[in-house]
């Protein structure tokens, strides 16, 4: 299949509340290193907050990420919460209207995340924050599109971008956010926002092979 | 740990309970669980001053609610940004249709969060202007005044902007005067031992026994430099050193000084530094106008002492010496 219903997609999103908070404690742990070591707590409070939101009831993908989305942005705050939750909004917004997901849908959800958190936030790609994942990821997708790959295979292509770009921002020195005035000392360690996007990425890949191949 | 919680992801949920109880003549819940406000706000005619942070720094920023000082504070939790949806219910709380000035601190979370709450207010038609407070000198060099966070230079904001507020000025009006406070206003910090947050359990970083971090940040961020644990006139040298020369302050001044414990420090040992920092600023012609020695901006169980000094003139002196009543300011 090269495409799945918007219909089933509500999985897409328990799926990544279940890694958020399986990964929890590592998140804390990687943002403790150069920051204050909540990123995980506060990511798998929004995050687990929604799960009981979204319940029983028969969502779609694009209203279980609407639902999540208003979670992070009015229960969550920090930096966190305004970052993802117009992560998923501008996700949410991108497909609400379409009854199947393709490839090509998927790309725009992609666009429309970075491009609403680059015009809510102040960081640009080598900045080490979540859009050294984001930004590499979107580009390895576009590419495998530009191709003529399949669905699955830009998922794989995006999600190895994703872990890659991830991985940079060990090299990195921190620009914005609590870390930046660390200067120097921020060399060495993993970005806390890099790795949750990394793990929302590779969540959304395996959750979406998963349904394509149904 | 050591500490005296419940459930420790519940201590904001807990601690905001118990507040509501022990003021009940001063502050009040609203819609928003995480919304506090003055009883009286909105008070009609006047402009609203609304701030909010992460919790963890009692008695900022609830404690800050009340009269002359701030209308409605959100609350984050430890360490984290209100939601933007917590700021924008405190701007409604708070405005009476003259506006509302947004004093809070420079931090990226926020940032995006008063961003995206004022766009929100908007939309209903309230007038939101921000003062963004940038008074810890250790956090960036002058050249970039835009990465310094704000720290307890906050409060001599609030104070300020507060009474002029109360005087029944114009929001743009309120805005110029809490920006003159922090724009005249530096804040150092040393730090002695972590801090713990308590759903995280353990200290996210450490300070080995026998060394102190200069510069240190509210949340824990690595000060700019450790070196071996000094007395505490060597601390205020140390103190005054790195904020002295920013401003830079002369000769001639008066200044208000503030210095907060962070937390786990002893009362007393705050009186040692202000009795060395008052002597210091006396030897240099600076005179201490106004003080205020005590727990006024904490980072939970931290070990360590905040220096905030500001330079004021006849304008500032007015607004800092005007009536406040807030469980963390009292004057008469």
């Amino acid at each position: 299949m090269e495409s799945f219903k918007n219909a089933d997609g509500k999985i897409i999103i328990l799926d990544l509340i279940t890694v958020l908070h399986a990964n929890a404690a590592f998140l804390s742990e990687v943002d403790g290193a150069i920051g204050d070591g909540d990123h995980g707590i506060n990511m798998d409070k929004g995050f687990s907050k929604t799960r009981e939101i979204l319940g029983d009831r028969t969502l779609s993908m694009s209203e279980s990420m609407s639902e999540l989305s208003s979670e992070l942005m009015e229960g969550i705050g920090g930096s966190m919460g305004p970052l993802y939750g117009t992560f998923f909004m501008e996700m949410a917004d991108a497909s609400q209207k379409c009854a199947d997901i393709d490839k090509v849908l998927f790309g725009k959800m992609l666009t429309g995340a970075q491009a609403g958190i680059q015009d809510i936030g102040s960081a640009k790609r080598g900045d080490k924050t979540l859009l050294d994942t984001l930004i590499p990821a979107g580009e390895a997708f576009h590419a495998a599109l530009d191709a003529g790959k399949s669905f699955r295979e830009a998922l794989e292509a995006m999600r190895a971008a994703a872990e890659a770009g991830k991985e940079s921002t060990r090299a990195m020195v921190a620009k914005v956010g609590r870390a930046s005035r660390l200067g120097e000392r921020s060399r060495g360690v993993l970005d806390a926002g890099a790795t949750s996007c990394f793990f929302i990425l590779a969540s959304m890949t395996e959750s979406i092979t998963r349904l394509l191949a149904e | 740990m050591q500490r005296i919680i419940n459930d420790p992801n519940l201590v904001v949920e807990d601690m905001l309970q118990g507040y509501l109880k022990t003021y009940p003549w001063r502050v009040t819940g609203t819609s928003n669980p995480r919304v506090v406000k003055y009883v009286k706000a909105p008070i009609p005619d006047k402009v609203g001053v609304v701030t909010g942070g992460g919790s963890g720094h009692k008695p900022a920023f609830i404690g800050y609610v009340g009269r002359n000082m701030v209308d409605a504070v959100a609350v984050g939790e430890i360490f984290s940004s209100p939601s933007a949806r917590a700021f924008y219910d405190a701007f409604k709380a708070a405005d009476s249709g003259r506006g509302v000035a947004c004093l809070y601190g420079n931090y990226a979370g926020d940032n995006m969060n008063v961003k995206m709450a004022r766009k929100m207010a908007e939309k209903d038609g309230i007038k939101v202007m921000t003062v963004i407070a940038n008074d810890d000198v250790a956090s960036a060099p002058k050249t970039e005044p835009e990465k310094r966070r704000g720290v307890a230079g906050e409060i001599l904001m609030w104070k300020v902007g507060g009474a002029r507020a109360a005087q029944g000025a114009a929001l743009e009006e309120v805005i110029r005067v809490a920006q003159k406070a922090i724009d005249n206003t530096r804040s150092v910090g040393i730090g002695l031992t972590p801090c713990t947050i308590p759903a995280v359990g353990k200290p996210n970083f450490s300070i080995e026994p026998g060394k102190m971090e200069l510069g240190i940040g509210h949340h824990g961020e690595p000060g700019v430099t450790v070196t071996d644990l000094k007395s505490a006139d060597e601390m205020a040298g140390m103190m005054l050193e790195i904020i002295l020369p920013d401003l830079p302050f002369a000769s001639g001044d008066d200044v208000v000084v503030l210095i907060s414990g962070l937390g786990a420090t002893p009362v007393m040992e705050l009186y040692i530094v202000f009795n060395s920092v008052f002597d210091m600023l006396a030897s240099r012609g600076i005179k201490v106008y106004r003080s205020y020695v005590g727990n006024y901006f904490t980072s939970l169980d931290m070990m360590g002492v905040t220096l905030t000094v500001m330079k004021v003139d006849d304008e500032l002196k007015e607004l800092v010496n005007a009536e406040a009543d807030a469980s963390g300011l009292v004057q008469f």
